[in-house]
């Protein structure tokens, strides 16, 4: 118990005197995720729009895939562009394993399919009057769609906001692409929030892991308050 | 008011994240030092953990105007990236599968820059009665007692094939066990950890539990544990690092001038000295040998700790 309180108080003192190390873990940690979030929400609400709007056949499976990739766990998506961008892999020649942009990719990749799913969802709960509406005023396809997206605006905006937490707190696809590298220039280094904890806890520094963890949880905190106010509208 | 909520909740985490912004990069984040040579070393953990490499890489970066990204991993891990090219340098501590690394092909330069020796760690109670043996009469012992199911013995192994963990093999081979049949999975009592030198000794204290460990990263984690050291002599504990880099011919961009650079480095006097003060001052004894002196000790020829690299 004396240990978590002490731990607690570091923690706290860490934090309020800036420390530069965890800052720059912290700061890595919500640009490498709010970089992947943009790609994320780039591919993922055209992609989410084209398949709610659009018909086609498989439709229906296409759409219990992607709701079965939401829960694609980490490590796999972690190996997968592991073993892309390794030197001995199809992609090795950009030399990007171990580099902020493989994880940068990682994340992409891992919250695609929850993104791309919950921007379908949030197409699908637009109200059907107002669809109706638009095409017997006689809506070009594009004018249908930005409106039916300015309907959707809050929930796809909670979509970015779960697409973003699901990124900054993964620890698996971080540790296999990055490498949890500290190196002495910000852009090279690869350790962020939650390799960061997972590394200084094995290590027992247990402070540090108390304070980048109450940074990350008020990361999360935050984007959940974003995400229930969103909704609450 | 929820706009206002809203609002709030935005222009935390806006500040937030500018002042992370602003502390974290500034200092280091300039142009320049995106543009230096960049050196990737895989190693094993001990060299690592013990901040022993931390304080070689500042002192390189310094000398050679480069940037060591240091990714660490345990020698299984760090042969396979080798393997795959993802690293330019390795640093491991397991000298079987060093040879067949470099039969392959793959490793080209090897020089030993440090050695020390495993020893094997317990609670200071001793349920197995331990203290003083020899380390494969020691193993044998521990085994005995686990399968017997005294709950109180338990071995705690890395498992995660790295250079302790073939030091481990090795030891239960020289016992006259067969590994994969008699040690692993024959009870409760041997637990693989999977993980690094470090955190298995963190894992083990949390058990109280025997674990095998380098002196180096036993020494510099002792203040936090309640382990005792219990077998730390025998030949078969001796532990020797070297490094070498990945071979050019496998792979074309690897960036083999610097590597050498790090290789010739690691063989130098200047480092040579530090390697053989390191921790002294904070734990009252080395926690790693300079090979420079000790070739004999080792096994291995006088040119593989001096020559430098051409």
């Amino acid at each position: 118990m004396y240990e978590i309180i002490e731990g607690f108080l570091e923690a706290i003192r860490l934090i309020v005197m800036l420390d530069p190390d965890v800052m720059a873990i912290s700061a890595r940690s919500i640009i490498i995720s709010f970089t992947a979030t943009i790609f994320a929400t780039l591919i993922a609400v055209p992609l989410g729009a084209a398949i709610n709007l659009g018909t086609f056949p498989g439709k229906k499976s296409l759409i219990n895939l992607i709701q079965t990739l939401y829960a694609l766990p980490t490590v796999i998506v972690g190996l997968l562009i592991f073993l892309l961008l390794s030197r001995a892999g199809p992609f090795g020649f950009l030399r990007l394993l171990f580099t902020p942009t493989a994880m940068i990719i990682a994340q992409t990749v891992l919250i695609l399919p929850i993104m791309t799913g919950l921007t379908i969802s949030a197409l699908s709960g637009v109200d059907p009057v107002i669809k109706d509406t638009l095409r017997s005023l006689g809506a070009t396809r594009l004018q249908f769609l930005v409106n039916v997206m300015k309907e959707a605006r809050f929930a796809i905006l909670a979509t970015v906001a779960v697409g973003f937490g699901r990124a900054i707190s993964e620890v698996g696809a971080a540790i296999l692409v990055g490498g949890n590298i500290m190196a002495s220039s910000f852009r090279s280094s690869t350790r962020v929030l939650t390799t960061a904890i997972s590394l200084e806890t094995s290590m027992g520094n247990i402070p540090k892991s108390i304070a980048l963890g109450i940074i990350l949880l008020v990361i999360a905190l935050g984007v959940n308050l974003v995400i229930t106010t969103i909704q609450h509208r | 008011m929820r706009r206002r909520t809203l609002f709030v909740a935005a222009a935390f985490m806006v500040a937030f994240m500018l002042i992370c912004g602003c502390i974290g990069t500034a200092p280091s984040d300039t142009p320049a030092a995106a543009e230096k040579q960049q050196l990737r070393i895989a190693t094993t953990t001990s060299l690592y953990d013990t901040k022993l490499l931390d304080r070689l890489s500042a002192m390189f970066e310094e000398e050679y105007d480069a940037e060591v990204l240091i990714i660490s991993a345990g020698t299984g891990k760090a042969i396979e990236y080798g393997q795959r090219g993802d690293v330019d340098v390795l640093m491991v501590h397991d000298r079987a599968r060093e040879d067949a690394f470099l039969a392959d092909g793959y490793g080209i330069n090897r020089r030993v820059f440090a050695y020390n020796y495993f020893i094997v760690v317990g609670p200071e109670s001793d349920p197995a009665g331990i203290k003083g043996m020899e380390p494969e009469e020691a193993f044998t012992v521990i085994r005995e007692k686990g399968m017997a199911g005294d709950a109180d013995v338990v071995f705690v192994s890395r498992g995660d094939a790295s250079g302790t963990h073939s030091k481990e093999q090795a030891i239960w081979k020289a016992a006259g066990f067969n590994y994969s049949s008699d040690i692993q999975g024959s009870g409760d009592w041997y637990q693989e950890a999977g993980t690094g030198m470090g955190a298995t000794l963190m894992m083990a204290n949390e058990k109280q539990a025997y674990t095998l460990s380098d002196i180096g990263t036993y020494l510099a984690y002792k203040g936090d544990l309640t382990l005792v050291p219990l077998v730390d002599e025998g030949d078969v504990l001796l532990n020797v690092y070297s490094v070498m880099q990945i071979n050019p011919e496998k792979y074309p961009d690897i960036n083999s001038a610097i590597a050498k650079d790090w290789i010739n480095f690691m063989i130098s006097d200047d480092v040579q000295d530090v390697i053989a003060s390191f921790g002294v001052d904070e734990y009252g004894q080395p926690l790693f040998y300079a090979a420079r002196d000790g070739w004999e000790k080792i096994g291995v020829p006088q040119a593989e700790v001096k020559d430098p690299v051409l």
